[in-house]
């Protein structure tokens, strides 16, 4: 028996949600009294595949093979299995991200196991097997009970501490020769932002709503953005209106964040949008209404117009870099 | 060649969501229904896509996994503009028992298709079923599916990745898993597509037998939040120095 985690990288370099998730599986190996053995898929590096040594995984598997470059659903699934299968492992855990959305199902099929989704703890009983998860959008808790032997879960971003210890791991190259099945996905072209902090990854995300009145007026959002090493999002209007590309809307149908912390500039806080935000660590508010719902989630907030409370923020931010 | 959604039916996103007095279960009372936000994109997708002359898609067919509660929310799928509707009769316990009966009823389905599926419901939040739906028809899928385009019979996949998109093509039949982007706004049944949909069809199968892989045991509400601390807006960089010296996540 061993916990199979899936750890995915971004050009190469591990994410956050990555270690998060090697963290999560050191403590439910320890449960089950196993092994960690932690998956990494495409190129990357001796040096940076040992990084998850560092946070608790025993063994790591790299499949770097050109095969595995794009995303094909099923030869992934396929590939994963195959390793759990292998390694015989009865506990497998991916991040609740897309790309852990886009495989966890299909696992679950192939290997015959209960799948928990958006997991915020680990188990609270290992017989029956008795795990809490966030259900309706994050306004509520359920705790599910699997019935199979195996298991697949995804853990819900910033739900466990990344933990550091000192371990070494053993790291073994899968042969290049395995062959998944058929690729049926052919990539045509790549729209990637380089440089940009990741929204679903940031530790700090700068939010614009309706409240900001036009999409001219984004460039104080930008530079406090900036300052901060943030990413930059929107709400849904903002983004159905064209204002903002649709992949910066965050809320129930847009994207789903947990960063540290959240500023939302003249989001009124509609139940839609705070089930895409209400997991981050701290929310400030910053809205001319001073009875916008966005005040009953938040733990901060300013009374007053964006347009003149942004730049004193910059301001005093830039006063904070010097000091 | 026809485009199958597969058709979720949820609490109104706006319900305050409450449970039975033991939090053993999802108390019902007073919830209106309808489509999972998502599926209700991927319906509006595949209409405007039967809509366009483009393509070959001339037919657009839901299937619902639910009890005879769900079917005012199927009719409306039907007056937004689906042709068809299929319901397995069965109140499912977990997305592999949905993807499976959809399964049951799809393998047989002999014409040329599309199937959509949205990434998630708003109410449990299993982002599964489109993906094990897939698996048991030993069918591809595609996730995070933010826009289709059809040329004849070819499609043309946009799928949002970290930062970025990707522009796919997919061998058919393969399962797409949608979600914003795919379209922007749900149409909005007209009084003619309220009238229509009475005739069409809606066609009530019994369900295969299977068994969930896993069940609830009870739910929680999350710990209210303490209040919101307000800064006057005159000392707005009083702010900062509370992120850095008392969250001290600056």
């Amino acid at each position: 028996m061993a916990v199979l985690v899936y750890t995915e990288n971004w050009d190469g370099k591990f994410k956050k949600t990555s270690f998060e998730l090697v963290s999560y599986a050191n403590k439910l190996a320890e449960m089950f009294n196993t092994n960690v053995v932690a998956l990494s898929i495409g190129p990357v590096s001796e040096e940076e595949l040992a990084l998850l040594g560092n946070y608790g995984a025993d063994k790591i598997i790299s499949a770097a093979a050109g095969q595995f470059k794009i995303l094909d659903n099923k030869v992934y699934v396929n590939l994963i299995s195959s390793v759990a299968e292998k390694e015989n492992a009865e506990l497998i855990v991916l991040s609740h991200d897309n790309t852990g959305k886009a495989l966890a199902p299909g696992l679950s099929v192939k290997l015959k196991a209960g799948l928990v989704s958006g997991v915020v703890e680990l188990p609270s009983s290992t017989d029956p097997f008795t795990i809490k998860k966030k259900v309706f959008s994050g306004n509520a808790f359920a705790r599910v009970e699997v019935k199979t032997g195996i298991k697949v879960l995804t853990l819900a971003k910033n739900s466990f501490e990344v933990v550091e210890k000192d371990g070494i791991a053993q790291i073994e190259a899968l042969q290049d020769e395995v062959s998944q099945g058929d690729i049926t996905t052919k990539v045509n072209e790549v729209n990637k932002q380089t440089g940009k902090i990741l929204l679903t990854d940031a530790e700090i995300v700068v939010s614009g709503g309706r409240g900001m009145k036009s999409p001219d007026n984004w460039g104080p959002i930008e530079e406090l953005a900036e300052l901060l090493g943030a990413a930059t999002a929107c709400s849904r209007p903002v983004s159905d209106e064209g204002w903002r590309p649709h992949q910066e809307h965050t809320g129930q149908t847009g994207k789903i964040i947990a960063p540290n912390l959240y500023i939302a500039v003249g989001i009124s806080g509609a139940i839609q949008h705070l089930a895409g935000v209400s997991s981050s660590r701290y929310i400030v508010a910053i809205n001319t209404d001073k009875d916008a719902p966005i005040f009953e989630a938040a733990d901060y907030g300013i009374v007053g117009d964006a347009m003149k409370v942004l730049p004193q923020l910059i301001q005093a931010v830039k006063e904070m870099k010097v000091s | 060649m026809k485009i199958i959604v597969c058709l979720g039916v949820v609490p109104d996103t706006t319900t305050k969501v409450k449970f039975s007095g033991d939090n053993k279960e999802f108390d019902t009372s007073g919830v209106q229904w309808v489509i999972n936000p998502w599926d209700e994109l991927a319906l509006t997708r595949a209409i405007q896509l039967k809509e366009d002359a483009g393509n070959t898609v001339d037919k657009v067919v839901v299937i619902t996994v639910g009890s005879i509660t769900t079917e005012p929310v199927i009719r409306k799928a039907l007056a937004i503009g689906a042709d068809e509707a299929v319901r397995i009769d069965v109140a499912p316990k977990d997305s592999y028992e949905v993807a499976f009966q959809l399964s049951e009823f799809l393998k047989n389905e002999q014409d040329q298709h599309f199937v959509f599926a949205g990434i998630e419901s708003s109410d449990y939040n299993g982002a599964a079923v489109g993906g094990m739906l897939a698996e048991l028809l030993g069918v591809n899928s595609v996730s995070s599916v933010s826009g289709l385009e059809i040329e004849g019979e070819k499609p043309r996949i946009f799928r949002d990745i970290d930062g970025g998109v990707e522009t796919l093509e997919v061998d058919i039949p393969f399962v797409a898993i949608v979600q914003k982007g795919i379209a922007i706004e749900p149409r909005i049944p007209a009084m003619r597509g309220i009238m229509m949909a009475r005739k069409k069809t809606l066609n009530v199968i019994p369900p295969a037998g299977t068994e969930a892989y896993t069940g609830i045991t009870g739910f929680e509400l999350p710990e209210p939040k303490p209040p919101c601390k307000i800064i006057e807006s005159e000392n707005a960089k009083e702010l900062i120095n509370l992120l850095q010296n008392e969250a001290k996540i600056l």
